[in-house]
């Protein structure tokens, strides 16, 4: 009985405190929309962090329409918020709106991806490193078979797509000057697991049944995933026979990883919110201005590092 | 009797179809090596088989729909439902029948409903799928929360993945649609029916043909031949992506029934043929990525291949190759 009063008493204390926090800073977060997991995941992750933060959190969701982020930034502008997320759905046209938030001196953060416009607009953007992805991963083939003969095939995102064009980059410039380590396909995948799956079903028969295959390297998760049914389909072992490598680290590559059929993952983190509440909570306090560009880490996974856990860590953020 | 025969099988889509396959061989010689493996049939050639096999299914659902002068835009959406509908059930505890059930009956939901807005509302078919086509998609990425949703039921991973006879499973479903729908237009007088109706709507009703429930039951079947595509979809990624299942496969699937000779203006089509475009389709996509081609040449070689085999199909090409072959008839 007693118990129960301290905890009640420590609840309203606690919702106490977070409400007098949550006076401190009201922000406004305009997403994209929902079109692939990691962007669910972006939104959940966010939205978590801003609780644990205490911040009040208003979120809008543009459904891919450029007209209406510049609507929700205005409609955050007019109800005088204390700063504005935005993940930018493209990159040209906000000029306008943002001047707008400027003038109304309200802090733009870009999120996950930038801007064509004037540096002076936004107050910092936090974004992965998408060409140091790539070079993580291949980073990790180059000192996994060392000195050996390694002949790599390539699933492509979708064709001329930002991050197919520099995790590829990424990835040939880790693997340069390491002449045992070859690219001997590349193709696109467009980024989904059927088309992974399908790929790989092509590359495995043009190369001696797989047999000729050192390792996969996928520019996302998902294919990787699809790469890993068609392996399994030709009769070798994912993970053993063929090496799988990708990007993003999304619950369901952690749960191969368990399986022992991928082998490393590199994350691109959700929490991309984070920083940048950090940076505004740096900027509200005492004036400090964030670098422009803030920088997220980007963190290699392999079996050893807890994939059983990292997957339930993950399985419920909404990938 | 046996020249009418031989006419029936060789003709400018099997020709096509042949070429490409050929053509595939000479960039990749192992084309047509076939293995047997873990009791069941392994190769490029099976490949283009198991991979062309849903657009082959939306094409045979599709193909009947051309012929009544219409279209269905809707059948990519309504394999993205089907797959999240059935992906969401079996995770959620209920047994693979119910499951299948499940998004079969989504599918000839939608069939209806596109179906009645043709036939009853007199919507333009292009528009009324359309609607259809945008919401869909829509209601899948509410069905699975916008994530890919993997499961592992054994009997939906088996319709996915599974095999027959040494044949991958969406291979036999697709070949028992075609000889099943084959049998039911041509055996019957529906066929006629349908082709009818899409010559001319108001001459085929005062003829004595119910063309409304003529229509809604042709886009019904559009709806199950898309549902069913999207389990097989699902079931060989084990997931439900509510995102890319389907993408722009309506397009193929109307491209697979036009090359099959079906004409957008109503009335001329042909089940098999239109499969026999959809393989062709797939015998591209296959040769590309054996090929070793840079990816960036994907769309640029199907382009040019499609638009080949277009012209050889067209009338002035009948034309001119009608004429040549007069010509040596003439000459000999």
């Amino acid at each position: 009985m007693h118990f129960n009063k301290f905890v009640l008493a420590a609840g309203i204390a606690a919702a106490l405190s977070s409400s007098a926090m949550a006076a401190d800073m009201t922000v406004g977060f305009s997403q994209i929309g929902s079109e692939s997991g990691w962007r669910a995941a972006e939104t959940s992750v966010t939205k978590q962090q801003a609780e644990t933060r205490g911040i009040n959190l208003k979120f809008a969701d543009a459904q891919q329409k450029q007209e209406n982020q510049i609507k929700a930034i205005r409609g955050f502008i007019a109800q005088g918020v204390d700063a504005i997320l935005v993940a930018p759905v493209v990159a040209t046209g906000w000029d306008d709106v943002l001047t707008e938030a400027k003038d109304a001196k309200i802090p733009v953060v870009l999120l996950d991806r930038g801007i064509d416009g004037p540096e002076d607009l936004y107050l910092t953007s936090v974004a992965s490193d998408q060409v140091k992805e790539g070079a993580v991963a291949g980073g990790w083939l180059v000192e996994t078979v060392k000195d050996k003969p390694c002949k790599v095939v390539e699933l492509q995102g979708t064709v001329g797509s930002t991050p197919a064009i520099n995790r590829k980059k990424g990835f040939e410039q880790a693997i340069a000057g390491h002449s045992n380590i070859t690219i001997i396909r590349s193709q696109t995948g467009d980024f989904t697991r059927s088309k992974g799956k399908e790929v790989m079903e092509g590359f495995l028969k043009a190369e001696n049944g797989g047999k000729d295959i050192c390792a996969v390297y996928a520019h996302n998760d998902d294919m990787a995933v699809g790469a890993i049914q068609a392996i399994k389909d030709a009769g070798l072992k994912p993970g053993k026979d063929i090496l799988v490598v990708s990007i993003d680290g999304v619950p369901d590559i952690f749960a191969a990883m368990v399986a022992g059929e991928a082998n490393a993952t590199v994350e691109l983190t959700p929490n991309m919110a984070g920083p940048a509440f950090d940076a505004l909570a740096a900027f509200k306090k005492d004036g400090t201005v964030p670098p422009k560009f803030i920088i997220t880490e980007s963190k290699l996974y392999t079996p050893a590092d807890d994939p059983k856990g990292e997957y339930e860590r993950r399985k419920g953020l909404g990938y | 009797m046996n020249r009418m025969a031989l006419r029936n099988v060789v003709n400018t889509q099997t020709v096509a179809l042949v070429g490409v396959l050929l053509l595939n061989w000479v960039l990749f010689p192992g084309f047509f090596r076939i293995e047997w493996q873990d009791g069941r049939l392994f190769g490029s050639l099976i490949d283009v088989l198991n991979r062309g096999a849903p657009v082959a299914i939306l094409a045979i659902g599709m193909t009947p729909v051309i012929a009544t002068k219409g279209v269905d835009l809707s059948v990519g959406a309504v394999m993205a439902m089907a797959g999240a509908v059935a992906a969401s059930l079996v995770v959620a505890g209920y047994p693979a029948w119910i499951a299948v059930s499940g998004a079969l009956a989504l599918g000839l939901a939608c069939g209806i409903w596109n179906g009645i807005l043709v036939a009853l509302l007199d919507i333009q078919p292009i528009i009324a799928t359309l609607v259809l086509m945008v919401a869909g998609r829509g209601i899948a990425q509410l069905v699975t929360e916008g994530s890919i949703v993997t499961f592992s039921d054994p009997t939906l991973v088996f319709i996915g993945t599974g095999s027959f006879l040494g044949f991958p499973m969406p291979v036999v479903i697709a070949f028992a649609l075609m000889v099943l729908v084959t049998l039911a237009v041509r055996k019957t007088a529906i066929g006629l029916f349908i082709e009818a109706v899409g010559v001319n709507r108001s001459a085929a009703t005062l003829a004595g043909i119910r063309s409304r429930l003529l229509l809604i039951v042709v886009y019904s079947i559009s709806g199950l031949c898309a549902a069913t595509a999207g389990i097989i979809v699902a079931g060989d990624i084990r997931g439900a992506d509510a995102n890319n299942a389907g993408l722009w496969l309506e397009l193929d699937a109307i491209l697979a029934a036009v090359i099959g000779g079906a004409s957008l203006l109503g009335g001329r089509f042909s089940i098999p043929m239109s499969v026999v475009g959809a393989l062709i389709i797939q015998a591209m996509n296959t040769g590309i990525l054996v090929s070793g081609f840079p990816p960036e040449f994907n769309l640029v070689v199907k382009a040019g291949m499609i638009t080949l085999i277009l012209m050889i199909q067209s009338p002035l090409a009948g034309h001119i190759l009608g004429w040549f072959g007069r010509g040596k008839r003439g000459a000999a």
